[in-house]
């Protein structure tokens, strides 16, 4: 649509504005976190470069301890839910029966359960079962919680692999699980890939579990985080040194996934 | 779509349809399990009087903890601040997403870049975006916000004490705006040019093909932002926690935070309980339209 260049730089100046208003928070954040305490406290941007407050946030012995927490539980949560939803993705793209629909759609609205309104079973259930502040105990609640997004998501892509090479596969002796490995995995490969990808988003940045349900052994780095939330003295540089390297991983990976978010956000609802 | 014909043309064997539901039976046995369990117990203990401090009051309570929830004030401003939350977070991230997704719909110089940087927040955890906005943007003293009025020769404001409610929304907005410009903007993609091209031949300015060609095209897409917003919205936790637990009084106290308080610092299980009953009601309203709109797009 041909556009008056009038129009087009007032189109620039809008778009780039509103990013690098949303993106200010973050950006402040990286800058403040190579400031020492003391120039924190100050919006200046003159400043000497330390790398003070990352030494110190590593230094203090239980931030490896927290990160680890999060790398395994936010792994641990995506393997478990791939396990149990491939399968059945695989099953409701290919082998549909009456069901199917009900069944999707089933799974979807069990994801609509608020978590604060099963907060307290699910706690005495932990507590009762020792799981309460043990990594296993997350690992098994996000992979509930996101088996429904990874099922769906895992079905828009098995629906797209043509039928045909499924059947070509069976003439020639492929049995159910032979079709799975060496048929559909490398076909489904990126779709597999970027349905874990963001189920590994999604676990990273949960909080609502992860503040309720662990304390000192398995907390996560959304905890970890948290506990900057004491008002017993400011420390800005450390809090925006620790909050880089909780956020940068996952927001690198969140770039690459945009679309994937789209879809598996709103089950296909949105193209 | 081709693949979805011809799977629905032949029915699998018989033999195939035993497989495919082995397949499917262990997801959908845990989750009946996480949806069941939870939902019997939290009913049960609703009715219940069950305080982990006081074990010597037990037994059935019939509509107690319910009578004791809609006679706690507590819990009707919980309810009145969950309400403002969702609605002002709603409006702010649809109206703000749908123009936004207009404008970056454009074509402008550095585009991909400005849309990455545009969407980033969404990606940043809850905990993180909260005490970020609270200590290094809204800090009453050393805050950039108040650099910025003190620069303006204006009085700065302490966000969180005077308008608490208002500066958790921010956040939360914050938090959600990208979501909400990330859909639109997939949807006003999708949107057909050449409908748009002929509403501009015939004479619509901007603004009309904005209002009769755009808008009615997104309505879909808004809905399902709505509805999927409202669900996370509704129980809207870890930014609460972080930055006012809940104050100051009960200020920021939204349902969510009330029944964690109950639980986890109260110990009232039955009461909590019935807040949860409640809280899974609200829920349910929202989730009633939400899949009902999938299920129209679904094709199997």
């Amino acid at each position: 649509m041909p556009a008056s260049p009038l129009q087009r730089l007032l189109t620039a100046i809008v778009g780039w504005l509103v990013a690098l208003m949303l993106f200010f928070p973050i950006a402040w954040t990286v800058l403040t976190s190579f400031k020492s305490e003391r120039d924190a406290t100050t919006p200046s941007l003159s400043f000497a470069p330390t790398l003070a407050s990352y030494h110190e946030v590593f230094a203090r012995a239980d931030y490896v301890a927290f990160a680890l927490n999060s790398i395994v539980i936010s792994l641990g949560g995506t393997v478990l839910a791939l396990l149990f939803a491939i399968p059945a993705a695989y099953a409701m793209a290919f082998h549909p029966t009456e069901r199917t629909r009900g069944t999707l759609l089933w799974m979807l609205s069990t994801k609509m359960l608020p978590p604060v309104g099963v907060l307290v079973p699910i706690y005495l259930l932990f507590r009762t079962s020792g799981l309460l502040d043990t990594r296993s105990g997350l690992v098994i609640i996000y992979a509930l919680m996101n088996l429904p997004i990874i099922v769906w998501m895992l079905f828009t892509f098995y629906k797209e692999v043509p039928n045909e090479i499924l059947e070509a596969g069976r003439m020639d002796g492929a049995r159910t699980l032979g079709e799975v490995w060496f048929l559909l995995l490398p076909l489904t490969l990126p779709g597999v890939a970027s349905t874990g990808l963001l189920s590994l988003i999604l676990c990273w940045n949960e909080a609502f579990w992860s503040l309720n349900l662990t304390s000192a052994g398995a907390a996560p780095l959304t905890a970890f985080i948290a506990s900057f939330s004491s008002p017993e003295g400011l420390f800005f540089a450390k809090l925006s040194a620790a909050s880089t390297m909780a956020v940068a991983p996952i927001l690198v990976f969140g770039w690459f996934s945009q679309r994937q978010l789209v879809q598996g956000l709103t089950f296909g609802a949105v193209k | 779509m081709s693949a979805a014909l011809t799977t629905q043309a032949e029915a699998p064997p018989r033999a195939l349809r035993k497989v495919g539901s082995l397949l499917l039976l262990p997801s959908v046995i845990v989750l009946l399990a996480w949806m069941i369990i939870p939902l019997v117990m939290t009913l049960w203990f609703s009715v219940q009087y069950y305080n982990l401090v006081d074990p010597t009051t037990t037994g059935f309570a019939g509509a107690d903890n319910y009578r004791y929830l809609v006679t706690d004030p507590d819990f009707w401003v919980s309810l009145r601040n969950t309400l403002v939350l969702v609605a002002s977070v709603l409006v702010v991230t649809v109206v703000l997403g749908t123009l936004l997704a207009v404008v970056f719909n454009e074509p402008f110089p550095g585009r991909n870049v400005a849309r990455v940087l545009a969407i980033s927040p969404f990606f940043v955890m809850p905990t993180v975006s909260a005490l970020v906005w609270k200590n290094l943007m809204m800090h009453p003293i050393y805050g950039v916000f108040s650099a910025l009025a003190r620069s303006a020769g204006m009085q700065p404001i302490d966000w969180f004490a005077e308008y608490p409610l208002a500066s958790v929304i921010a956040i939360v907005s914050w938090e959600w705006l990208p979501f909400a410009l990330l859909i639109l903007l997939t949807a006003v993609q999708s949107l057909d040019h050449e409908q748009r091209e002929a509403a501009r031949m015939d004479g619509a300015g901007v603004l009309a093909q904005f209002f009769f060609i755009t808008m009615p095209h997104l309505s879909r897409a808004i809905s399902v932002v709505v509805m999927i917003e409202t669900i996370f919205l509704l129980t809207v936790f870890a930014e609460i926690f972080v930055t006012t637990s809940g104050g100051p009084g009960n200020a920021t106290t939204n349902l969510a935070f009330l029944i964690y308080a109950r639980a986890l610092l109260q110990y009232d299980v039955g009461g909590a309980s019935a807040g949860g009953v409640v809280a899974i009601i609200l829920a349910n309203i929202v989730a009633f339209f939400l899949v009902r709109s999938i299920a129209r797009r679904l094709e199997v």
